[in-house]
C-alpha cells in the first residue's frame, strides 16, 4: 500500500509550525499506523531530514503515551483502540493520512507530534487517591464489594489517560478523565470516606489548569480508546454537587 | 564464594529469616529521614510503590522516569494477574506452598531465603492493593475471584480483568501522587538517567538528562534505587514497551555493581507470531488463556502444508488428527506447564516442521472445546479484552478460529546482583523488582513479577534501606558541585557528543535490529558452544559499526529520540555480551535456559546441580576486558532439589 | 455551597436549572395554546387571565430572569470553552455519528432561538402584556384594532401570513434541537444519570421535544390553515 501522510510539523513550543506532505510506499496492510511512522522515520533519517517526534511505548493499547489526531479523530478511524493498535487496513490504498497533535490549551505542544500531559499527573495529584499508608491495611476480603460496584469501578479504571478525550471535545474538557478516576473510587467502600473531598480538589484542578466545561456532548466516549462511558460524568456532577451543598 | 559476594542472608528457620532480620536492622528516626534524600530511577510497579512508601516513611525522594507521567511504565502492560497465599479458594495453598511452586518453577537457581520472603509478604500486597482501591476481580457473593496460573497446581493469581498491572500499577502511581501532593516526592518526568555518580565509592547520585530541553542535570541523594525493569529490549523484538531499556542498569554495572546471571531470559510461549520485517514489537497474550484455551498442531505434516497454503482451516481438522502436545507430554500440568516448558514445547513442534501460519514458527491455542463446554459468554466475558486485541492486530476472530501463537523474549530474571537488603555490590545502591535478580532463579511463573515488584517496593526495601541509611544521619545533603559529578557529567556530555558527530549511515534502529538479530539466533530460545562464539564476534563487529557508522540526527539541546534510542543501544550492546558470555559459562539447561548440547533423551532440559548451582555475578572490568565472573552458591537447606517433573 | 458556581460544573447548574425552567415554561406555554385550536374564547380567558396580575408579573419577571441567566452563562461559558479549546485548530475533524449535531452547536441553534423569540416578543407580548402594562386597552393588529388580552385574534392575525408561518416552524425545528440536547444534558449536569438511563433519558428527551415542538406547530399550521379556509 502507499499512503501521503500529512504531517504537523513544529520544532519546539515557541515554533509556528506546518503540515508537511510525505509520500510513503510499500507498507504492508498488517503494518501497525505507528509502524509506518517508524519506515517514514527511517526514510527520513536515511536522507539526512529530521525524523517526526511522536510519544509511543507499550504499542499494545494500555499505556496511553500514543496520542495522534489521525484524519480527524483521536486515535484514528478505528474504534476502541489506541494509535499503536490501529493498522493500516483500516486505510484505503494510495489515501492521504492527516495526523495532528493533540490540541487542547491544558495540553501545549512540545515537539511535532508530542504534547505535554503533566496536567493529567497534576489533577491526579490533586485528590485522584486514597489516603492509606503502606502497611496498614486489614485483610482483602474484610468488606465484600458486591460484583456489579466491583465492575463498574474497573470499567472507569480502564483509563489509561492518552488524552483522546480532551482532544476530541470541543471545549477542551477533560471531565471524562476525571470523572474516570472519581466514579471508579466512589464505587468502592475503601473510596467513599474521601469522596467528596476528592471530587472537588480534582475538579477545581482541572478548573484551574485550564481545561473547559462539559457540554455533554459525548464525544469523549465514542472516541476513548478504552470506551469510558459518559455516565461517569453524571456520577461526578453527583458527587460533586452534593459535596458542595454540604459546604 | 568471592568476598564482594555476601548475600547477607540471616540465620536460622526459613520461616522466621525476614521477621528475625528485620528486628535485627536498624531504623532511622522520623526527624532523621527529613534529612535524607533517596533518588528512585524508574516509575513502574517496584519504583512507585518504593518511592511513595518511603515518601510516606518521611524521607525527601525524587523520582525519575523517562516518560511523560510514572503511570506509563511498562508494569502497566501486565495482564494476567499477581499472586498470593490467601488461600482464599481453600485449595490447600499456603506461604509455603506459593514459596516451594516459586524456587521449583525458577528451576532451583533463586536464594531460598528471597523467596520464602517473597512468598510471605504477597498475602500484604493484596491486602494494601485492596486498601487503595484497585478493583479486582469479585464473585457475585463480594469475595475476591481467582484464576489459576502456569506452575501452580492451585488458584492463586488475583486478577483485574485482563488489566491487572495496569491497576495494581494506578493503585501505586496513586499513592505516589498522594506523596507528590504532600511534598515528600518530587517528580521528574521525562528525565533518563545516563549515569551514577559515586562518591568515595557509595552510590551518591546520579546524573540525568532532561529529555525535552535536553540539559544536562546532576541530582544529588543519600542513595539511589534503581527500579528500571529488565534488558529483553536487547533482542529488539519483545513484548517489553518500546523505551524499555537497561541503560541505567548498565551504567551502574560499569560503575561496579555485579551483574547477576544474565543468561536467564525468559521466552513466553503465547505470543501473537512476528508477521514481518518492519514490525517493532510483539504482543504478548495473557498466560491466563492457558486456562481455558488447548494448545496444538496437527498430527499429520500433510494438513500443515494445507493449514499454510490456506486450503485449509483449523477449524476443520478433526479431533483426532490433532496433536495436544503439551498434554500428551505433560499430563499432570497439561496446558498449564511453566512458561519455559511451554515454549521450548512450541519450539520443538516447528522445528519439526509442524509450525501451522507460513513462516513455520507458531502453534494453535485452541478455544474451540472451552467455548463447547462454558458458552461464548463466559469466555467472552474472561477474556474479551484479549480476543478483541487479538482481532484487531490479525484480523482474525478468535471466536471461530484458533489463535496463533508463539514464544517470544518477555521477561529477564537476570539483573542487577543484590543481597537480602536488597542492595547491590555498590554500597547505596538499590535494585528492586525485573532490574534486580534475586528471586525468580532460571525462569519466572506468570503472576509472579508484579508480585514481587510491590513486594520490593512496598515492603522490603523501606525496611532494608533504613539500615543503611542510619549511618548516613551525619551525612549532610549531598552536594552535586562534588568533583565527582563534574567528572561524571563530563563523561556523559562526551559520550553524547561522541555520538552526535559520528554521522554515520546506519539508523539506530536498523543497528538495533540486526543485533536483535544475532540475539534471537544465537542467545534466543535455544544456545550451543558454537553459536555463542558466533554471536560475540557479530556483537563485537556490530558494535564497532554502531561506534562508527552510526547516524543520529538532530542535536543535543532539544527534544531527539533518536539520541536517546542512540544512547540505549550503546549499553545495549554491553548487556548482549553478558548474556552471551554467561550463557556460555553455563553449561546446562535450565529455567529459560536451554543449552542444546544439554538434553535428555525425550528432549527435556538437563541442570547441571554439581557445577551450576550458583548465581552467576559479573564484574566489569572496562571497554577492552572480558569482565570476571564471581560466583555465589546457592544452598538449599529447606527444599529438596529435584528435577522439575510437571508429567505426573 | 461556597463557591459553587465559579467552578465549571456549577456554570453548567445553571446552564441545567434555568433550561429546565425554560423548558417547564414551553410545556405549559404549548398546552395554552392548545387551547387556542379548540375554542379561541377560552383561549383568550387565558390570556385575560395571564395579563397583567401580580402572579403574572412574577411569573414573567423570573421567567425573564432566567431566560438571562441562561442566555449569559451560556455566553460564559462557550468563551471558557474557546479559550479551553486554545488557539490552533485541528485541519481536519469528524464529528463521530454517535455525536448529536445539536450538542455541537447549542450556542448556535441557541442564538436561532433568542432570535426567533425576539420576533415572537415584538409581535405578541409586546402588544399583549406589555400593552396592558402601559395601560393601553386597545392596540393596533394590522388594520384592526383589538384588545391586548384577545390573544387568538393576534394568532389569526399573525399565521395567516405564509412567511410568519415559515419562520415560526423554522423557530421551532431550531427549539426542537436545542431540547432534544438540553432535557437530558440538563439531567446528566445535575448528576441524574447512569449507565442504564443514559439513552432512556435520550430517548426521552427526543419524545419531549417533539411534543412540545409538534404542539406549537399544530397551532401555527391549524391557524394558518383557518385563514385560508376563510379567505376562500
Amino acid at each position: 500500500m502507499k499512503f501521503k501522510i500529512k504531517i504537523w510539523r513544529q520544532k519546539n513550543a515557541k515554533d509556528k509550525g506546518k503540515f508537511v506532505t510525505y509520500d510513503i510506499d510499500n507498507i504492508s496492510a498488517d503494518t501497525s499506523f505507528l509502524e509506518m511512522l517508524d519506515i517514514l522515520n527511517d526514510k527520513l533519517i536515511s536522507e539526512g531530514k529530521d525524523p517526526v517526534a511522536f510519544d509511543h511505548d507499550c504499542r499494545e493499547g494500555i499505556c496511553g503515551m500514543c496520542s495522534l489526531y489521525i484524519n480527524g479523530e483521536a486515535h484514528g478511524p478505528d474504534t476502541l483502540v489506541t494509535t499503536c493498535q490501529l493498522h493500516m487496513r483500516k486505510f484505503k490504498d494510495g489515501q492521504t493520512i492527516t495526523v495532528e497533535p493533540w490540541r487542547s490549551a491544558g495540553f501545549p505542544l512540545v515537539k511535532d507530534l508530542i504534547v505535554n500531559r503533566n496536567a493529567f499527573d497534576k489533577i491526579l495529584q490533586a485528590g485522584g487517591f486514597i489516603s492509606v499508608n503502606t502497611g496498614g491495611a486489614q485483610d482483602a476480603n474484610t468488606i465484600p464489594i458486591p460484583k456489579k460496584d466491583a465492575d463498574e469501578s474497573m470499567d472507569a479504571a480502564a483509563c489509561v489517560g492518552c488524552g483522546a478525550c480532551v482532544a476530541t471535545c470541543k471545549n477542551g474538557s477533560a471531565m471524562l478523565f476525571v470523572a474516570a478516576r472519581v466514579s471508579s473510587l466512589a464505587k468502592l467502600p475503601q473510596g467513599k470516606a474521601e469522596a467528596a473531598t476528592r471530587a472537588k480538589a480534582m475538579l477545581a484542578k482541572m478548573d484551574e489548569l485550564g481545561f473547559g466545561a462539559c457540554t455533554n456532548t459525548g464525544a469523549c466516549q465514542v472516541e476513548c480508546p478504552k470506551g469510558i462511558s459518559i455516565s461517569h460524568i453524571a456520577r461526578l456532577n453527583r458527587e460533586f454537587l452534593s459535596a458542595k451543598i454540604k459546604d | 564464594m568471592s568476598e564482594k559476594l555476601i548475600s547477607k542472608t540471616p540465620e536460622g528457620p526459613l520461616a522466621e529469616k525476614w521477621t528475625r532480620h528485620k528486628a535485627a536492622i536498624k531504623v532511622v528516626s522520623p526527624a532523621n529521614k527529613r534529612k535524607l534524600e533517596i533518588i528512585v530511577v524508574g516509575t513502574g510497579l517496584g519504583g512507585a510503590s518504593a518511592a511513595a512508601t518511603l515518601g510516606e516513611l518521611g524521607y525527601n525522594v525524587k523520582i525519575f522516569c523517562i516518560s511523560d507521567s510514572p503511570r506509563r511504565a511498562h508494569s502497566i502492560a501486565a495482564q494476567g494477574g499477581i499472586n498470593a497465599a490467601k488461600n482464599y479458594q481453600n485449595d490447600n495453598d499456603s506461604i509455603w506452598r506459593l514459596f516451594y511452586d516459586t524456587i521449583k518453577g525458577g528451576d532451583y537457581r533463586s536464594r531460598e531465603a528471597n523467596v520464602y520472603r517473597l512468598a510471605e509478604v504477597s498475602n500484604k500486597i493484596i491486602d494494601q492493593c485492596v486498601a487503595q482501591g484497585v478493583p479486582f476481580a469479585r464473585d457475585y457473593g463480594g469475595q475476591l475471584d481467582n484464576r489459576s496460573f502456569g506452575g501452580a497446581q492451585v488458584s492463586r493469581t488475583f486478577y483485574a480483568r485482563g488489566q491487572t498491572g495496569q491497576q495494581l500499577l494506578l493503585g501505586a502511581y496513586a499513592s505516589l501522587n498522594r506523596q507528590i501532593a504532600k511534598g515528600s516526592v518530587k517528580s521528574f518526568t521525562r528525565h533518563e538517567m545516563l549515569d551514577l555518580v559515586l562518591v568515595n565509592g557509595k552510590a551518591r547520585g546520579i546524573i540525568a538528562r532532561n529529555l525535552v530541553t535536553g540539559e544536562i542535570e546532576r541530582h544529588g541523594a543519600h542513595a539511589v534505587v534503581l527500579a528500571t525493569g529488565g534488558y529483553g529490549n536487547v533482542y529488539f523484538l519483545s513484548t517489553n514497551a518500546m523505551n524499555s531499556n537497561c541503560s541505567a542498569a548498565i551504567q551502574c554495572y560499569r560503575k561496579g555493581a555485579f551483574f547477576g546471571n544474565p543468561c536467564f531470559a525468559q521466552i513466553h510461549p503465547t505470543c501473537i507470531p512476528k508477521h514481518g520485517d518492519q514490525q517493532s514489537k510483539l504482543t504478548l497474550m495473557s498466560e491466563s488463556l492457558r486456562n481455558d484455551g488447548r494448545i496444538w498442531v496437527p498430527k499429520k505434516l500433510e494438513d500443515v502444508k494445507r493449514l499454510r497454503e490456506g486450503k485449509l482451516k483449523a477449524s476443520h481438522i478433526p479431533e483426532s488428527e490433532r496433536d495436544y502436545y503439551l498434554e500428551r507430554r505433560y499430563p499432570a500440568f497439561g496446558n498449564l506447564v511453566p512458561r519455559d516448558v511451554a515454549s521450548r514445547a512450541a519450539k520443538e513442534r516447528c522445528d519439526a516442521g509442524y509450525g501451522v501460519n507460513n513462516t513455520g514458527l507458531a502453534v494453535f491455542l485452541d478455544f474451540s472445546s472451552a467455548i463447547q463446554r462454558l458458552g461464548k459468554k463466559v469466555i467472552e466475558q474472561r477474556y474479551g479484552n484479549l480476543f478483541q486485541m487479538y482481532e484487531k492486530i490479525t484480523d482474525v476472530n478468535p471466536y471461530e478460529e484458533p489463535m496463533m501463537i508463539y514464544p517470544a523474549i518477555h521477561y529477564t530474571m537476570g539483573g542487577i546482583w543484590v543481597d537480602y537488603n536488597l542492595m547491590t555490590t555498590i554500597p547505596g545502591l538499590y535494585a528492586i523488582g525485573e532490574a534486580n535478580f534475586s528471586d525468580h532463579g532460571g525462569n519466572r511463573l506468570g503472576a509472579s513479577a508484579l508480585m514481587q515488584g510491590l513486594a520490593d517496593g512496598y515492603f522490603i526495601l523501606p525496611y532494608t534501606i533504613g539500615d543503611y541509611l542510619s549511618a548516613d544521619i551525619q551525612t549532610p545533603k549531598i552536594d552535586t558541585n562534588l568533583p565527582e559529578f563534574a567528572e561524571t557529567e563530563k563523561a556523559v556530555k562526551d559520550k553524547i557528543n561522541r555520538l552526535m558527530n559520528i554521522k554515520g549511515k546506519r539508523t539506530v534502529d536498523s543497528l538495533h535490529k540486526a543485533l536483535g538479530n544475532i540475539m534471537w539466533e544465537y542467545a534466543g530460545m535455544a544456545r550451543n558452544a558454537n553459536g555463542l562464539k558466533i554471536a560475540l564476534e557479530e556483537i563485537e563487529k556490530l558494535k564497532t559499526e554502531f561506534w562508527s557508522n552510526v547516524y543520529v540526527p538532530g542535536t543535543t539541546d532539544e527534544l531527539n529520540q533518536e539520541l536517546e534510542k542512540a544512547l540505549r543501544l550503546a549499553d545495549n550492546f554491553e548487556i548482549a555480551r553478558l548474556i552471551v558470555l554467561d550463557a556460555q559459562n553455563r553449561f546446562e539447561s535450565c529455567g529459560g535456559h536451554l543449552r542444546e548440547e544439554m538434553q535428555t533423551e525425550d528432549g527435556e532440559a538437563k541442570r547441571d546441580d554439581e557445577k551450576f548451582m550458583y548465581v552467576s555475578a559479573w564484574e566489569y572490568k572496562d571497554e577492552n576486558t572480558l569482565p570476571e565472573l564471581h560466583k555465589e552458591p546457592l544452598k538449599y537447606e529447606f527444599v529438596k532439589v529435584a528435577t522439575r517433573n510437571y508429567k505426573d | 455551597m461556597t463557591n459553587v458556581f465559579t467552578s465549571s460544573i456549577g456554570k453548567k447548574l445553571i446552564m441545567s436549572i434555568t433550561g429546565t425552567c425554560l423548558v417547564l415554561f414551553l410545556l405549559f406555554h404549548m398546552s395554552m395554546n392548545i387551547v387556542a385550536i379548540i375554542k379561541p374564547e377560552w383561549y383568550d380567558s387565558i390570556c385575560a387571565f395571564l395579563g397583567v396580575n401580580w402572579y403574572a408579573i412574577i411569573g414573567t419577571l423570573v421567567l425573564a430572569g432566567g431566560f438571562g441567566l441562561h442566555i449569559l452563562f451560556a455566553l460564559i461559558l462557550t468563551l471558557y470553552n474557546r479559550k479551553a479549546r486554545g488557539s490552533s485548530s485541528y485541519l481536519a475533524t469528524v464529528i463521530p455519528k454517535q455525536v448529536s449535531w445539536a450538542s455541537q452547536n447549542m450556542f448556535v441553534i441557541g442564538i436561532i432561538v433568542a432570535l426567533g423569540l425576539l420576533l415572537h416578543f415584538s409581535q405578541f407580548w409586546y402588544k399583549m402584556q406589555f400593552a396592558e402594562l402601559l395601560g393601553n386597552h386597545e392596540v393596533q393588529l394590522g388594520e384592526a384594532t383589538v384588545s391586548p388580552t384577545s390573544g387568538s385574534a393576534f394568532i389569526a392575525y399573525y399565521f395567516s401570513n405564509i412567511l410568519f408561518v415559515v419562520a415560526y416552524l423554522i423557530w421551532l425545528a431550531a427549539l426542537w434541537l436545542h431540547i432534544s440536547h438540553g432535557f437530558w444534558s440538563a439531567l446528566q449536569t445535575i448528576g441524574w444519570n447512569n449507565e442504564i438511563w443514559l439513552p432512556r433519558l435520550k430517548f426521552a428527551a427526543k419524545i419531549f421535544a417533539t411534543l412540545i415542538c409538534l404542539g406549537f406547530a399544530a397551532v401555527v399550521i391549524a391557524f394558518y390553515v383557518k385563514s385560508l379556509l376563510d379567505c376562500c
